[in-house]
C-alpha cells in the first residue's frame, strides 16, 4: 500500500513538472534565444516602431471608448431590472464567445462600403479601434456590472437622503466603491485588446503604420525576421506580465479594503 | 414644532403596509421583524415608492402629483447599520450631508478627535455617532431612527440609549423610531405604535400600552404575562375565567368567550404559603428560573413570570425547583379579547432581534 503510495505521488509530482514547464517554456524560450541585447535593438527596426505607435495609439483609443460607453451600460445593467435585462447582458457576453474571424466578418458587414452602414471605416486605424473595442468590451463590462452590484445599497441610498442627487451619488459613492473592480476589468480588457488579432486583421487589414498592430506585424514578420518578431513578442510579454501583477494587486486591495467584514468574510 | 403627517399604503411581499401616523416629537414604531418597520422610514424617506400622503407641515413630500425625491426630503435617516461611506473618513462622512455645519458637529458628538479615521477602524458606538451627526449635517425636517440601538452591544446599549434620549430632547424634531424592543421604545418616545404584518395594531403612550393593551400581541410585546383563557361567569363586576391549563382566575374587566388574561410581572406575588384570599388569583407551581434584573429578581413560576424585590426573593430562600405560589389581585388582571393572531404570539412571547 505504501508503495503503491509512493508511485502515486512520484506520478503527480512529475505530471505536475510537466505541465508548469510546458506553460513555461515557449515565453522562456522567446528570451532564451535571442541574447537580451539583442532584442532591445531589434525594438528600434521601422516596422516595430510602426507597429508599436499604431498599437498604443488604437488601444488607447479603444480603452477609452469602452470605459466612455461601457461604464453606464454596466451601471445600468447592475443597478435596474427591466424586461430585457437578460437579453442584454448575453448580448454583452456574446463577442466573449464569438470566433475572431466571425467578429471582423461581422464587423466588416456591418461597416464595410458594402455592408450594413456603408462607411469607409473598413482598412482604416478607425477600424482596429472598433475591432479592438469590439472583443475587448465584454471583459470590462462584466466585472464593471460585479462591482457595481457589490456595492451596498444602503450606502447608495444613505447618499440619497443626505441631498445628493444621483449624478453626485455616482461620481462621489459608488464610483469610488466600485473604483477597484473598474480597474481590475479594465486591465483584463486592455491586455486582450493587446492581444487582438482574428477580428482586425479581417476589418483592418495588416498595413504597416496604418493598421498594423504588434500582433499583426509578429505574424507578417516571423517568415521574414525571425528575431524581429521575437522581439515584439517579448515586448508583449512584458506588457502582460505588469498587467497581470496590476491584477492580482489590485485583486488583495479589494478585499482588504472592504469594511464590511461581516458580508464579506474570507475564506482563507 | 414641526408635524409630520403620513397616511399611505405600500404592498410588501406578504402582506400590504398600511399606515396613519401624526409625528410630533417622538414616536417609535416597535414589532417583530418582519412587520415591516423600516419599510416605513424607507416610505418617509422616498427609497421606496408607496401611494398616499406624507408631509412635514405643509409640505408636501408625497400626495397627488407629487413625489419628492429623497434628495429632496429634508429627513435624517440613521441606517440600522449605518451605512457609512467606508472609502471617506469621518469628516468625510459628516461633511457630505452638509460642510457647514461639519466640524460643529464633530465636536458635538465627541468625535473630533476621530476626524481622519476610516468607518472600518471606529467601533459600534462611535459609528453610530458618526451616523447621526452625519444625518443631522444636512439640516433634516424629520429624523428617522432604524434599529438604533440593535446594533450595539448590551454595555454600549444602556449610555447609548441616555445620550440618545438627551439629544432627541435638545433637537425638538420629529423623530420616528423603528425598534423590535419595546423598553427601547418606551424609553426613548413619548408615543408608542406597535406594528405587526404591517398593520398599527395600537398607538398610545407607553403607560397606555401596558395599562389597556388593545390585544394579546400588544400585551405579550410591553412584556406582560399572558395566559389563553375561556370566561365562565361573569358576576357582580367580577369575571371567572378558566385557563386553558385547568386553573381559575378572577379579573374586575368584563368579558366574554375565549379571553387573553394579561398580567403584569409586578402585579405577581411569590408567597410560600397559600393565601387565603378570594380578591387574590393563585397559581401554584416550581421555580422554574430565577434572574436578577437591576435591583429586582424576575421568577418563573409555571406560566407566569414574576418581579420581586431583591429581598423578598432572599426572604423566600428561593431556589430552582421550589414549590411557590404566584398570586395577583383581580383588579390588576387584564382581560383582552382574542385575535386570530393567538397562535403566533404564544410561540414568540419575545420578539427575537
Amino acid at each position: 500500500m505504501r508503495r503503491r503510495d509512493l508511485v502515486v505521488g512520484v506520478l503527480a509530482a512529475v505530471a505536475a513538472v510537466v505541465a508548469l514547464a510546458f506553460l513555461v517554456l515557449p515565453v522562456a524560450a522567446i528570451f532564451l534565444r535571442v541574447p537580451p541585447g539583442q532584442l532591445v535593438h531589434q525594438l528600434s527596426s521601422g516596422v516595430v516602431t510602426d507597429a508599436l505607435i499604431v498599437t498604443a495609439k488604437t488601444s488607447l483609443i479603444a480603452q477609452a471608448l469602452v470605459l466612455l460607453f461601457g461604464t453606464p451600460l454596466a451601471y445600468l445593467l447592475a443597478s435596474r431590472r427591466f424586461r430585457g435585462r437578460a437579453l442584454a447582458i448575453t448580448l454583452v457576453e456574446l463577442p466573449l464567445v464569438l470566433p475572431p474571424a466571425v467578429a471582423g466578418l461581422g464587423l466588416l458587414a456591418a461597416f464595410g462600403r458594402v455592408g450594413l452602414l456603408s462607411t469607409s471605416i473598413a482598412f482604416t486605424q478607425t477600424a482596429v479601434v472598433l475591432a479592438v473595442a469590439f472583443v475587448s468590451s465584454p471583459l470590462y463590462i462584466l466585472p464593471a456590472m460585479v462591482a457595481f452590484e457589490a456595492v451596498d445599497p444602503d450606502v447608495v441610498a444613505a447618499s440619497r437622503t443626505l441631498g445628493a442627487g444621483p449624478a453626485k451619488t455616482f461620481f462621489r459613492v459608488v464610483l469610488p466603491l466600485a473604483r477597484d473592480g473598474l480597474a481590475g476589468g479594465e486591465a483584463l480588457a486592455f491586455a486582450r485588446g493587446l492581444g487582438e488579432f482574428g477580428a482586425t486583421i479581417m476589418f483592418a487589414g495588416s498595413l504597416q503604420g496604418v493598421t498594423q498592430t504588434l500582433s499583426l506585424a509578429i505574424y507578417e514578420e516571423f517568415s521574414v525576421d525571425f528575431d524581429t518578431a521575437l522581439a515584439m513578442g517579448a515586448l508583449l510579454v512584458v506588457v502582460s506580465v505588469v498587467l497581470l501583477v496590476f491584477l492580482k494587486l489590485v485583486l488583495s486591495w479589494q478585499f482588504s479594503r472592504r469594511t464590511s467584514g461581516s458580508l464579506f468574510a474570507r475564506s482563507s | 414644532m414641526a408635524i409630520l403627517s403620513a397616511d399611505f399604503g405600500l404592498p410588501l411581499r406578504s402582506f400590504e403596509l398600511r399606515l396613519a401616523l401624526q409625528v410630533e416629537r417622538t414616536v417609535a414604531l416597535v414589532g417583530p421583524s418582519g412587520a415591516g418597520k423600516s419599510s416605513v422610514l424607507r416610505t418617509i424617506a422616498g427609497l421606496v415608492r408607496a401611494k398616499g400622503r406624507i408631509a412635514l407641515d405643509g409640505e408636501v413630500w408625497l400626495g397627488p402629483g407629487v413625489d419628492r425625491k429623497p434628495d429632496e426630503r429634508r429627513v435624517g435617516l440613521v441606517f440600522q447599520e449605518y451605512a457609512l461611506f467606508p472609502h471617506l473618513s469621518v469628516r468625510g462622512n459628516v461633511a457630505y450631508g452638509g460642510k457647514e455645519r461639519a466640524d460643529e458637529l464633530l465636536e458635538r458628538f465627541r468625535i473630533a478627535h476621530l476626524r481622519d479615521a476610516k468607518p472600518r477602524e471606529l467601533s459600534g458606538g462611535e459609528r453610530q455617532r458618526v451616523a447621526l451627526a452625519r444625518a443631522l449635517a444636512r439640516d433634516p425636517g424629520v429624523l428617522l431612527l432604524d434599529e438604533p440601538l440593535a446594533a450595539l452591544d448590551a454595555h454600549t446599549k444602556a449610555a447609548v440609549r441616555g445620550e440618545l434620549q438627551e439629544l432627541l430632547m435638545e433637537l425638538g424634531l420629529p423623530t420616528l423610531i423603528v425598534t423590535h424592543d419595546y423598553e427601547d421604545a418606551a424609553a426613548l418616545a413619548e408615543i408608542v405604535g406597535v406594528l405587526v404584518d404591517g398593520e398599527l395594531r395600537q398607538l398610545g403612550t407607553p403607560r397606555e400600552l401596558v395599562s389597556q393593551p388593545a390585544d394579546p400581541f400588544v400585551a405579550s410585546f410591553t412584556g406582560a404575562n399572558l395566559l389563553h383563557g375561556a370566561v365562565e361567569l361573569q358576576d357582580d363586576g367580577v369575571t371567572r375565567v378558566r385557563l386553558a391549563s385547568g386553573e381559575i382566575v378572577y379579573s374586575t374587566d368584563r368579558a366574554d368567550g375565549e379571553v387573553g388574561v394579561v398580567v403584569h410581572p409586578w402585579d405577581v406575588s411569590i408567597g410560600r404559603v397559600h393565601a387565603d384570599d378570594s380578591a387574590m388569583n393563585l397559581v401554584q407551581g416550581e421555580v422554574a428560573s430565577i434572574a436578577p434584573v437591576g435591583n429586582r429578581v424576575r421568577v418563573r413560576v409555571g406560566p407566569l413570570t414574576a418581579e420581586v424585590t431583591e429581598s423578598s426573593a432572599e426572604r423566600l430562600e428561593l431556589a430552582i425547583g421550589s414549590r411557590v405560589y404566584a398570586s395577583f389581585k383581580a383588579t390588576a388582571t387584564r382581560l383582552v379579547p382574542l385575535g386570530g393572531q393567538y397562535a403566533s404570539v404564544r410561540s414568540s412571547p419575545h420578539p427575537p432581534s
